[in-house]
């Protein structure tokens, strides 16, 4: 049995699940793509920075984003390809302000190239962008000793959601774990900047989820793992 | 959980099926129908045989109508296909006479199942009239498209979109097919069952036996692609890349293995050439294999030690998720669906020319640590992207939100 500490609020587990939508819109070419950026629901900006992450991927993804992705294998940029993949989403608490960053990108672009980059047919970017489908887990974690028990047994979504996606909702980029554990601030301040060290963006899910569970397994001194 | 879910338990993972669980519960009691035009034969009612069973057992009121007709009806639908694909075929008045006539008789005996239910599945062309012949239907109705429609006959597809417009949401498998409709456009990508025949584990000695009433050598290193003998797979291209790479591997054995051709005259004008361009080779094994052939292709599959898709123009390429699944790594033409599946140097190889493909072929038989590591890491991409269960936990995705298409985010209310 855990020991109860007086703390925040019991972390309510989320599992969730996202489901792609068609927006009819492709660009085959840099300016499309640019004048489609600048009208597109907000929602495919998400889908194609954020929503590649639940996705199945591997643990060296070339890039981050998809814009980046086509960039290269689209465009065969890789100048663009480069910048486009430095942007952390993370970096703008509002999707209006990483697209107005996307677009800065793309027209600086734009200006230095003597020749719009073009795809094949078959190559084009389609828009995409989702509906995230948020549902109830069993779990309530009332200590934080319980997130070496638990995290090990989260579903990936789980993981996306507190890990990941949380960080576009919270004024400091942190996930959920950290802005929970900070409630019992000063206590796990250590807790909290080992789990900042962890880059999320460069491991697929089940990776992620046995990093966090030996972080917390090491942490709590127990053999959760 | 119950026997069926626990079966795929034990392949997608518990926590997958859990997950489905959970996902399910505000759909239980739910009545949803699922019509199509065949009850046995391809792959809607290869992918509904799964779906509609997996749907009852999570607590889904899930059934499964087909639509009959007669001979001129399948050749209208027929031809609706081919046009949905790009081919430039006319559908006569009459002949689309048929199509509505057929439909409407359908529709006397579907209505009551029809209009009650909460969510309807309307899946391809042949049966998309029947929402305009249920007046008084109370749930949302979905059209299923498994068809490559990208480009397609603009006249025909004129026709039937007077038809899909109508619907409350259309499904199709890439955003590529995607077309002007006023309604939103889910994307759910095909999938395998891994309990299939197709699909299932086989005992050695049976890949053997299977090997051995082809010719093959099991101990020599097999290269295969499975399509049907058509242009686009390039049945041409392979053999080149293969005499290409025998060179520096003089032992390698190819295999062809293709459906029948009787319902293709062009398959069969493919099918010829490609037995000319064997020649004399004993090596290289040309299978036209009965449509029902599942084992075989499963035994095939797992007896090579690559296998190719090296097709001009793709769709998706189930083929390509199958011998994945099967830890083969795929070298795939850089074109379609296959770019989904095949991730350049993990799942395998992207390829533009018969060149291409010999040299990754070399480069594979050559590291035969490379070849099984990327095989391993095809089955965990299939596992994670291209099974049953990921379909269905869409599918299930997709009925809640049907009634909140202008959310974002949605919170469901279940534990």
């Amino acid at each position: 049995m855990f020991s109860k500490r007086k703390g925040p609020k019991p972390l309510v587990i989320k599992d969730c699940t996202l489901i792609a939508i068609a927006t009819g819109r492709r660009a085959q070419n840099l300016r499309e793509l640019r004048d489609n950026l600048q009208t597109v629901h907000p929602g495919s900006i998400y889908y194609h920075f954020w929503g590649g992450l639940l996705r199945s991927r591997f643990d060296d993804p070339e890039y981050n984003n998809d814009f980046a992705a086509w960039a290269n294998h689209g465009l065969h940029d890789k100048r663009l390809a480069e910048r486009l993949g430095v942007i952390n989403p993370t970096d703008y608490c509002d999707l209006e302000l990483l697209r107005r960053e996307l677009i800065e990108v793309i027209e600086e672009r734009l200006d230095e190239t003597e020749f719009v980059p073009w795809s094949k047919t078959d190559q084009q970017f389609q828009f995409i962008r989702a509906q995230i489908i948020l549902f109830d887990t069993p779990w309530r974690i009332r200590d934080p000793e319980e997130l070496a028990a638990i995290v090990p047994r989260m579903p990936v979504g789980s993981i996306f959601y507190h890990f990941i996606d949380a960080r576009r909702c919270t004024s400091d980029g942190s996930d959920d774990f950290r802005a929970w554990l900070a409630g019992f601030s000063p206590e796990y301040a250590d807790l909290c900047d080992r789990l900042a060290s962890v880059d999320p963006y460069f491991v697929v899910l089940t990776e992620l989820r046995q990093q966090l569970a030996s972080l917390f397994s090491e942490y709590f001194g127990r053999g959760y793992t | 959980m119950t026997t069926l879910l626990e079966s795929y338990a034990a392949v997608a993972g518990e926590g997958v099926v859990n997950h489905l669980c959970r996902l399910s519960a505000p759909l239980k009691g739910m009545q949803v129908v699922h019509v199509n035009s065949t009850r046995i034969g391809g792959g809607v009612a290869e992918i509904l045989t799964k779906l509609v069973p997996l749907k009852r057992e999570l607590g889904i009121d899930a059934r499964w109508e087909v639509i009959t007709g007669e001979a001129d009806f399948y050749r209208c639908t027929k031809s609706f296909h081919n046009a949905l694909q790009g081919s430039p075929v006319n559908v006569s008045n009459a002949l689309f006479r048929v199509f509505e006539e057929t439909n409407a008789r359908n529709a006397e005996r579907l209505r009551p199942i029809l209009e009650e239910a909460d969510v309807v599945f309307i899946h391809d062309p042949q049966p998309v009239p029947l929402l305009k012949l249920c007046p008084n239907r109370k749930g949302k109705w979905v059209w299923r498209c498994h068809i490559d429609i990208s480009h397609p006959y603009r006249p025909v597809w004129k026709r039937l979109r007077n038809f899909v417009s109508a619907y409350d949401a259309s499904v199709f498998s890439l955003a590529a097919f995607s077309q002007s409709l006023p309604h939103p456009q889910y994307l759910i990508a095909p999938s395998i069952d891994p309990l299939s025949e197709k699909n299932i584990e086989l005992p050695a000695a049976e890949i053997k036996a299977v090997c051995d009433r082809f010719g093959l050598d099991t101990d020599r290193p097999i290269m295969l692609q499975v399509s049907r003998f058509d242009r686009f797979k390039d049945p041409l291209g392979v053999i080149q890349s293969y005499r290409l790479a025998k060179t520096f591997v003089p032992t390698l054995q190819l295999v062809l293995a293709g459906g029948g051709a009787t319902d293709d005259p062009e398959g069969e004008t493919v099918l010829e050439e490609v037995r000319a361009a064997r020649a004399d080779d004993p090596d290289i094994h040309i299978l036209a294999l009965p449509a029902d052939a599942h084992r075989t292709i499963n035994a095939l599959q797992r007896a090579a030690d690559i296998v190719l898709q090296k097709s001009i123009k793709e769709g998706f390429g189930l083929t390509v998720t199958e011998g994945m699944w099967k830890g083969k790594p795929v070298i795939g033409g850089d074109t379609g669906g296959i770019r989904l599946q095949v991730i350049n140097h993990h799942t395998g190889f992207l390829v533009n020319t018969p060149e291409g493909a010999a040299l990754r072929t070399r480069y594979l038989l050559q590291h035969r640590d490379k070849l099984q590591e990327m095989g391993q890491k095809a089955r965990e991409f299939v596992r994670e992207n291209f099974l049953v269960t990921r379909q269905l936990r869409e599918n299930l995705a997709l009925m809640l939100v049907l009634d909140r298409q202008n959310e974002d985010r949605i919170q469901l209310s279940v534990g």
